[in-house]
């Protein structure tokens, strides 16, 4: 399979592009922001992209879905990046997608994520880090299961009609093994959630988990086997923050190489001053490696090939490192309009620092690929 | 199965059979890779055996047409190819400008006799080529150039020098870039061939940092150069010569790729420093500035694929050589920076065993003209700004 998008690929992209531009441009994000909307997305755009089949996009043909591919979500992604749109596409349609896939649990939820009226929201991190820790606990009660404990930096999770846990049903907290995946409802008694507004104005809740009941049909998968559904999970989240950063990287970018063919200094357009011209082509290149990267991890993923773990890490990390170099140089080529919250590169700046911490940094996926090396 | 799994089983069971053990290991030095040529002596004859069994199949250039002397594979055949030769850690049976460098360019703008006869024996490495684009007052400002070629009828005579010519005094032939017009810069170039073995071609070899000659100055002193020689026409060479620096930056690129087979950073990372008791090199900063660059390095190979196939598919923008040259040698500099660091002491030994032989410290110095050669990074990243960005000039 070639390195780049084939032709219905690029067609989706051209389709997906203008519908994100037209309904979601950033400045949609800024009205949300500024009117301190406490969904922290829209549910209308939400019910638009169902309409178009995108909730479903990973979904199965047999279950509704559209049968689509990483590549194909990942089109989708970039445009959701590059426009800075508040969306619940990377929790809802791709990361819990790919932990429900194959379980007994996705003909309970899939139907409502297809019609765009489920949000789900993963419960993952325990601190401040991204880890491979899990210290939750669900202890066996009757027939089901009582979780306790707490995580954090669960993106939607106020609002969330579906919450992804990982909790341990044996072992300790960085066992590989003993871990059981649940699909907890949102209204389940004993489960408080505090949503706090991030730097980059979406919402992130903590969730505290008080003995919360939930029934032996909550399991994704197979009780201590949840390691393969959230591996899932993780792969598919990484890869999918992966190509949100590049549409994020890729928009500063585009806005700052534009605004160097316009701004003047010294008589003379500030784009052809050399010292800005070599900033801005290196910038160009470690933007083109980051996306081979994704690509390969998409098509990796999509083939289920043994090698996709590794190529996923190498993508999630190359993104934030290339995207944290982007929106730098964007606001340092705008010089004093860029440190304004009139102009839109300061959003680009925040988005890329959320996304660059979301399911692990660059430093965390450095440290995955050189434990697998063995060193 | 389809026809490419069939080619692939096939390869496989080739190559197995024909792919000496010996050149299955990793190149140790200089003089173990293939350059072919009229003075090249094998160094060992397993390295003949590869090469003649390769040209034999039109595996050298198994791109080419056949005619050509190229193995007339498609470029999905000849991914396969690659693939199951680095499965195999397959040398490189033949390194070689002629294949790099000229080939491309006389594909696209050479005559059928000039085709029929420089590919066929670039092919087979009967004949080793150089390059002479450089001069003292044309480095970076290529167009620059002075070395002259006086219409004499049927011949051109050139007089002139060229410097930093790799390989000046191994080579057999030459493809140089001449003046046959003053009064235009880049309208005034030709691009030429001829035989080194021609009268009133010198070489002086240039010693380099890396204690390796392997370059020179070159000088032309009325040498006769037959117009049938001329590829492309005349005045007309600097498009021959841009489309050929295309080749050479992304051949250049190439260097940025870990070789195949174990990660000699890694190795030697692991043998000096040692692992700690949870499996971690025992030098934190250091396994994260290798970690931090393999993350790169990784990055970079799936670029690599991205820009070939794009390549194969008239996608991939016509400044992008630049940016693969730029990505890739840089990275390659870092590397090296890194091998340097890991091997400590034993990296800084000239000659032993420890140093491979001195093949780290020496590859060390050499990688720091890779963003030199085939135009420097400053260059690259120039083009990119101006025909990709479109940066205002
Ligand atoms: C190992 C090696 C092998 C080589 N092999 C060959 C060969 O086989 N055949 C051949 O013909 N040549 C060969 N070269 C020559 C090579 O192509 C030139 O060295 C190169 O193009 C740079 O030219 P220069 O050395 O004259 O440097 P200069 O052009 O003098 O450059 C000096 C410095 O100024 C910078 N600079 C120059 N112009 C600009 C600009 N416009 N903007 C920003 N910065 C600029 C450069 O980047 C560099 O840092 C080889 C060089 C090396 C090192």
């Amino acid at each position: 399979m070639p390195l780049y998008l084939d032709d219905d690929q690029t067609v989706l992209q051209d389709t997906i592009r203008d519908f994100v531009a037209e309904h979601a441009p950033v400045s949609h994000m800024r009205a949300l922001r500024d009117a301190d909307d406490a969904t922290g997305f829209s549910r209308d755009l939400w019910k638009q992209f169902a309409e178009m089949g995108f909730t479903g996009i990973l979904i199965g043909e047999d279950q509704g879905g559209l049968g689509l591919g990483h590549v194909e979500a990942g089109v989708v992604l970039e445009e959701i990046g590059r426009n800075l749109s508040p969306s619940p596409f990377l929790s809802t349609a791709v990361a819990a997608v790919a932990a429900l896939k194959g379980t007994g649990q996705a003909e309970r939820w899939f139907p409502g994520i297809i019609a765009g009226e489920t949000i789900a929201a993963l419960a993952i991190d325990e601190g401040a880090k991204h880890r491979d820790i899990v210290a939750m606990t669900a202890e066996r009660s009757g027939n089901g299961f009582k979780l306790t404990g707490a995580k954090r930096f669960v993106t939607h999770g106020h609002t969330a009609d579906l919450i992804i846990v990982a909790a341990r049903t044996g072992g300790s907290a960085d066992d590989t093994d003993g871990i059981t995946l649940f699909a907890v409802p949102k209204d389940a008694a004993g489960l408080t959630a505090n949503a706090e507004r991030l730097a980059d104005s979406s919402l992130a809740a903590r969730l505290e988990f008080d003995g919360v009941a939930v029934d032996a049909d909550a399991v994704i998968g197979e009780v201590d086997a949840g390691r393969t559904p959230l591996d899932r999970l993780l792969r598919a989240g990484r890869t999918g923050a992966s190509a949100e950063l590049l549409g994020v990287g890729g928009g500063a970018m585009d806005m700052t190489i534009g605004y160097m063919k316009e701004r003047k200094q010294f008589g003379t357009l500030i784009g052809s001053f050399q010292a800005l011209q070599h900033r801005a082509a290196h910038l160009y290149s470690e933007m083109e490696v980051a996306r081979a990267a994704v690509l390969k991890a998409q098509q990796l993923l999509d083939q289920g090939s043994e090698r996709a773990d590794e190529a996923v890490s190498v993508a999630k990390a190359m993104t934030a490192l290339a995207t944290t170099l982007s929106v730098q140089e964007g606001i340092q080529m705008h010089g004093g309009i860029g440190m304004t919250d009139e102009y839109d590169i300061g959003f680009y700046m925040k988005r890329a620092r959320v996304l660059a911490e979301m399911f692990g940094d660059a430093n965390f996926h450095a440290d995955r690929l050189a434990v697998a090396a063995g060193y | 199965m389809t026809d490419l799994d069939t080619f692939r089983t096939e390869t496989r069971a080739w190559l197995a059979e024909n792919c000496p053990p010996e050149m299955r290991k990793p190149v140790r030095s200089e003089d173990d890779v293939c350059w072919g040529g009229r003075q090249f002596t094998p160094s060992t004859p397993a390295q003949k055996e590869w090469l003649d069994a390769m040209a034999a199949k039109g595996w050298t250039v198994p791109d080419w047409p056949k005619a050509y002397g190229g193995g007339g594979l498609t470029p999905a055949e000849t991914k396969v190819l690659r693939e199951e030769m680095a499965a195999i850690k397959a040398r490189n049976p033949l390194n070689s400008f002629g294949i790099s460098m000229l080939g491309p360019a006389l594909l696209k703008y050479g005559t059928e006799e000039q085709k029929l006869d420089h590919l066929t024996k670039i092919a087979r490495g009967e004949i080793r080529w150089c390059q002479g684009y450089s001069e003292p007052n044309a480095g970076s400002d290529l167009a620059g150039l002075a070395t002259s070629a006086e219409d004499k009828g049927d011949h051109y005579l050139v007089n002139g020098q060229k410097v930093w010519t790799s390989y000046a005094d191994k080579a057999d032939w030459i493809f140089c870039l001449v003046r046959t017009d003053k009064t235009s810069k880049q309208g005034g170039i030709s691009f030429v061939l001829f035989d080194m073995a021609s009268p009133g071609v010198t070489t002086k070899p240039i010693l380099l940092i890396s204690g390796n000659s392997p370059f020179c100055e070159t000088f032309f002193d009325n040498v006769k150069v037959p117009k049938v020689n001329r590829v492309y026409e005349e005045n007309k060479g600097w498009d021959v010569a841009k489309y050929l620096l295309g080749h050479e930056r992304e051949m250049i690129s190439g260097m940025g790729l870990a070789s195949s087979g174990g990660n000699p950073l890694i190795d030697g990372a692991i043998a000096t420093v040692g692992l700690d008791h949870n499996g971690r090199l025992a030098d934190p900063l250091l396994r994260a500035s290798i970690a931090l660059f393999e993350v790169r390095a990784k990055a970079f190979g799936a670029m690599s694929e991205r820009f070939i196939d794009e390549l194969k598919a008239g996608k991939a923008h016509p400044a992008q050589p630049s940016m693969m040259k730029y990505y890739g040698t840089e990275l390659n500099k870092g590397r090296y920076e890194l091998m340097m660091a890991a091997g400590g002491s034993d990296a800084l030994e000239w000659d032993s065993d420890r140093s491979r032989g001195g093949a780290i410290p020496r590859s060390w110095l050499r990688t720091k003209a890779n963003s030199i050669e085939g135009g420097t990074s400053e260059i690259q990243l120039n083009i990119i700004a101006k025909r990709i960005l479109e940066l205002p000039a």
